[in-house]
C-alpha cells in the first residue's frame, strides 16, 4: 500500500488531526472540551514527533491568541474546540481577520446555548457564517459530513487560509467527532518554507519593518480596510463548494449541510425507494453559502425544505437563496437530538 | 592653539526611529522605550527581534521602535508571544505591555506564559492606571489614590491591593529573570539598563521567562506637572512597589 | 568647555532634564514651539559650565537633547 494511499479507520476528530498533519501544521495550540478533545491528545503525540509545537493553553482565548502569532510568522498554525470554546476565540479571530491572518480553526460543535451538552447540534451556523465576533469580517466555513472529508477539507482549509490569508473555521459536530468511519489518507506532509514570505514576520533582516495590526486611526486608513476585506470576502466565491444528490428529476429537495445534509441523503434513497422523487442539495461552503446555484434548482421548479439540528438558522440563507422565486418549509431537528434518516420521512413526506 | 575637538555623546539607538512621539510631556514611556530600543542594539537584535504590541498609551510602539511588530489583542501579547516564539525560536521575542493589559485583563495569560518558561522577554510598564482610556483604576492603582473609576480613592475593602507583579512572577519556577527597575533619575535609569539587559539575556541563553517591571509616571492622569509626577513615582510608588532583582537565574549560572 | 543642542520642535516642556542636570544649567524657557510647548532653554549665564555628561539626554523622553563634550587636547598632543 502506497504510504500516501493508506487506509485508516478513524474518528472525525483523528481525521481533521490527520488532515492537519498532511496539510503541513507546525504549531497547535488548544484546550481541553468534549467532544473535540481527541484533536489535541492525537496532535500531542503525532505533531510533537514531526517536530512541530503543541501547547495546551490555559484556555481557549489564550490559544486563539497563539495561533494569532504563530500565523504572524507564517506558520501554518490550528486550533479546535467545541461551541462555548469556540465562543472565547471570537474576539481573536476578529483580530486575526483584522489583521489578514490565515490559520484554522475547528468546532466540533454540541448543544448549546451556555453548557449545553455534548451531544451534536448546529446551533453555532450563525456565529460561525456571520464573522462571530466585532467587525465587518467573515470566516471561511466548510462543513465536513464525513472522517474523509474532515480530513480533505482540514487541508483544504489550510490553503485556502492562505491563499485568502483569512482565518478558516471547520463546523463539524459532535455525531463527526465522534463516529469511526475508514478514511483514505492520500496526502503527503510536505511543508512550504516560502509560503508568504511576502508578509510574514522573521525579524527584518535585509528589508524593511514589517507590522501586522488591525488598528487603523489614520483618515480613511479604516474606510479603505474594509473595503479591502470586503472585496477578499466577495472573492471567495470562487471557491464555493457544494453537493447535489439526485435533485435532476427531484420534485422535493431538502437542503441541509454537515451530519444533518449526510443523513438526508438516507432518507432521501428510502423515499426514493418508496417512489418519492427526493433530492439533497448539501453546501460545504457555508461561508461563501451557494447562493446561485440553489437559486437556479428553484429556477426549475424544485420545492425545498430545510433540515438543521438547530432552531433554524441556515434556512435564513436558503430563504435569501430563493428569494422571489420560492420559499423553503423548514424542520428543525432539536439540538441535542442524534437524528436517523426514519426522523426526516415524514416532514418531506407531507411535501408531496 | 590646536582646533577644539568636540564629540557627540548622546545619541538616539539605531533602532529608534527619530520621530516625535505621541505621549504626553513627562510621559515616562518614551524613556522605556529608548531603553528598550538601546539594548536591542547593545545585544545586536534589530535584525531577529519580532515585537508584540499590546493595547494602551505603547500601542504604537511599532512607530517609534524599527523590528518586526504584530499587534496582540487587549491583555493578550504573552499568549501571542508564546505563538511566535514556538513557530521562530529563533528569533528574539519581547513584549511591551501596560499595568492594565498585563496585570487585569491579561493576568492569566502573563502568568502561564511565565511559568511555562516561555523564552520570551517581557516589559510591564507600571503607572498604576490606564492612560490611554483616560485615567481609569488599574490593578496596581495604590491604596487612597483617586482614579476617574475610584474617585473616593481605591478602598481596600472595595477595591482590594495593588498587585505586585515583579514578585509574583519571581515566584513562577519558569521565570528566570524578574526585577522592578525605575527611570526617574539617572541612578535608577542605569539600573533600569542592567536589568533589561538580563532581562533580554534569559531570553537569548534559553534560561526561561524574562520580566522587568518599569515604575512610570504618568503626568496627565495623575493631574500633576511632569517634574512633579516624576517625583511621585520616588516618593509614594517605590514604598509600596520596592524596587529590586527578585529573580536572576543568570546569577545562579556564573 | 562643552554644550548641549535642543531640539526646539521636539522639547515637550516637561522639564525632567532639568531635574538631573549637575550644574543646574537646563530651565524652563519662554519661547514657544509650533507644538504649543515651552522648550527648555540653557542659562545664559551657567552655560559654560556644561560638563557634557549627557545627563539631560539620558532622562529626556523625546530625544531632543543632543550633547556635545569637548575633547581637551592632552598636554602631551599639544
Amino acid at each position: 500500500m502506497d504510504k500516501n494511499r493508506e487506509r485508516m479507520l478513524v474518528k472525525g476528530n483523528e481525521a481533521i488531526a490527520i488532515g492537519a498533519l498532511d496539510a503541513g501544521v507546525e504549531c497547535y495550540f488548544a484546550y481541553p472540551i468534549t467532544p473535540q478533545s481527541d484533536i489535541p491528545e492525537y496532535l500531542s503525540r503525532e505533531l510533537v514527533k514531526l517536530g512541530g509545537e503543541f501547547v495546551q493553553a490555559e484556555s481557549e482565548l489564550a490559544s486563539i491568541n497563539m495561533v494569532l502569532g504563530a500565523a504572524a510568522c507564517g506558520k501554518r498554525a490550528m486550533t479546535s474546540s467545541s461551541s462555548p470554546g469556540i465562543s472565547l476565540k471570537q474576539e481573536g479571530i476578529s483580530y486575526m481577520a483584522g489583521s489578514e491572518l490565515p490559520a484554522v480553526i475547528v468546532n466540533i460543535t454540541r448543544g448549546g446555548p451556555g453548557l449545553g451538552g455534548i451531544q451534536p447540534s448546529q446551533g453555532d451556523y450563525f456565529q460561525a457564517t456571520r464573522g462571530g465576533g466585532h467587525g465587518d469580517y467573515r470566516t471561511m466555513v466548510l462543513a465536513p459530513s464525513t472522517c474523509q472529508e474532515c480530513y480533505d477539507l482540514t487541508i483544504e482549509a489550510f490553503d485556502l487560509a492562505f491563499k485568502y490569508r483569512n482565518p478558516v473555521l471547520i463546523l463539524g459536530d459532535a455525531i463527526l467527532g465522534q463516529m469511526k468511519e475508514p478514511i483514505t489518507r492520500w496526502k503527503q506532509r510536505t511543508i512550504d518554507p516560502n509560503e508568504a514570505n511576502e508578509w510574514k514576520l522573521t525579524g527584518k533582516k535585509g528589508r524593511e519593518q514589517r507590522i501586522l495590526k488591525s488598528l487603523f486611526l489614520g483618515d480613511g486608513e479604516m474606510e479603505e480596510h474594509n473595503m479591502k476585506l470586503w472585496k477578499k470576502y466577495k472573492s471567495m466565491e470562487q471557491d464555493l463548494k457544494w453537493e447535489e444528490f439526485s435533485v435532476e428529476d427531484a420534485e422535493v429537495v431538502a437542503v441541509a449541510f454537515g451530519s444533518i445534509g449526510r443523513i438526508a441523503k438516507s432518507s432521501a434513497r428510502k423515499l426514493r425507494e418508496m417512489g418519492y422523487k427526493v433530492g439533497v442539495f448539501r453546501p460545504i461552503t457555508l461561508f461563501p453559502f451557494p447562493y446561485e446555484p440553489l437559486r437556479k434548482l428553484a429556477m426549475s421548479g424544485k420545492r425545498f425544505i430545510t433540515i438543521e439540528n438547530n432552531t433554524g438558522q441556515m434556512v435564513e440563507d436558503v430563504k435569501l437563496a430563493l428569494c422571489g422565486v420560492t420559499d423553503t418549509e423548514f424542520f428543525a431537528n432539536m439540538p441535542g437530538k442524534v437524528s436517523t434518516p426514519e426522523d426526516f420521512i415524514e416532514p418531506i413526506k407531507k411535501m408531496f | 592653539m590646536s582646533e577644539v575637538q568636540e564629540k557627540q555623546v548622546f545619541s538616539l539607538p539605531k533602532c529608534m526611529k527619530d520621530v516625535p512621539t505621541h505621549f504626553c510631556p513627562g510621559c515616562h514611556h518614551g524613556i522605556i522605550h529608548r531603553l528598550v530600543a538601546q539594548t536591542i542594539d547593545d545585544l545586536n537584535l534589530q535584525d531577529t527581534s519580532i515585537c508584540i504590541g499590546s493595547v494602551g498609551c505603547s500601542v504604537f510602539i511599532y512607530d517609534y521602535i524599527d523590528v518586526d511588530t504584530v499587534e496582540a489583542p487587549h491583555g493578550r501579547a504573552p499568549a501571542v508571544a508564546t505563538g511566535v516564539k514556538r513557530a521562530r525560536p529563533e528569533n528574539f521575542v519581547f513584549a511591551y505591555q501596560g499595568d492594565g493589559d498585563l496585570a487585569a485583563i491579561g493576568l492569566s495569560e502573563i502568568v502561564h506564559c511565565a511559568n511555562r518558561g516561555e523564552r520570551v522577554t517581557i516589559i510591564f510598564v507600571n503607572n498604576t492606571v490606564y492612560g490611554m482610556t483616560g485615567g481609569q483604576m488599574a490593578p496596581t492603582t495604590l491604596v487612597g489614590q483617586k482614579t476617574t473609576t475610584s474617585p473616593y480613592g481605591r478602598r481596600e475593602s472595595k477595591e482590594g491591593y495593588p498587585l505586585k507583579m515583579a514578585e509574583m512572577l519571581a515566584f513562577l519556577e519558569g521565570t528566570a529573570f524578574s526585577a522592578r527597575v525605575a527611570v526617574n533619575n539617572i541612578k535608577n535609569i542605569i539600573k533600569a539598563k542592567k536589568a533589561l539587559k538580563k532581562a533580554f539575556l534569559v531570553q537569548l541563553e534559553g534560561l526561561g521567562f524574562g520580566f522587568v517591571e518599569v515604575l512610570s509616571a504618568c503626568p496627565t492622569n495623575w493631574h500633576m506637572t511632569p517634574l512633579e509626577a516624576n517625583e511621585r513615582v520616588e516618593r509614594e510608588m517605590m514604598e509600596y512597589f520596592p524596587l529590586g532583582i527578585y529573580k536572576d537565574k543568570l546569577k545562579d549560572k556564573k | 568647555m562643552s554644550r548641549i543642542e535642543i531640539r526646539v520642535e521636539r522639547c515637550k516642556g516637561c522639564l525632567l532634564c532639568t531635574s538631573v542636570c549637575p550644574e543646574e544649567i537646563l530651565v524652563q524657557g519662554e519661547v514657544l514651539n509650533t507644538k504649543g510647548y515651552k522648550v527648555v532653554q540653557c542659562d545664559q549665564e551657567k552655560k559654560d559650565k556644561c560638563r557634557g555628561c549627557g545627563f539631560c539626554a539620558e532622562i529626556c523622553p523625546d530625544g531632543a537633547l543632543v550633547v556635545f563634550k569637548t575633547i581637551k587636547p592632552r598636554i602631551r598632543d599639544s
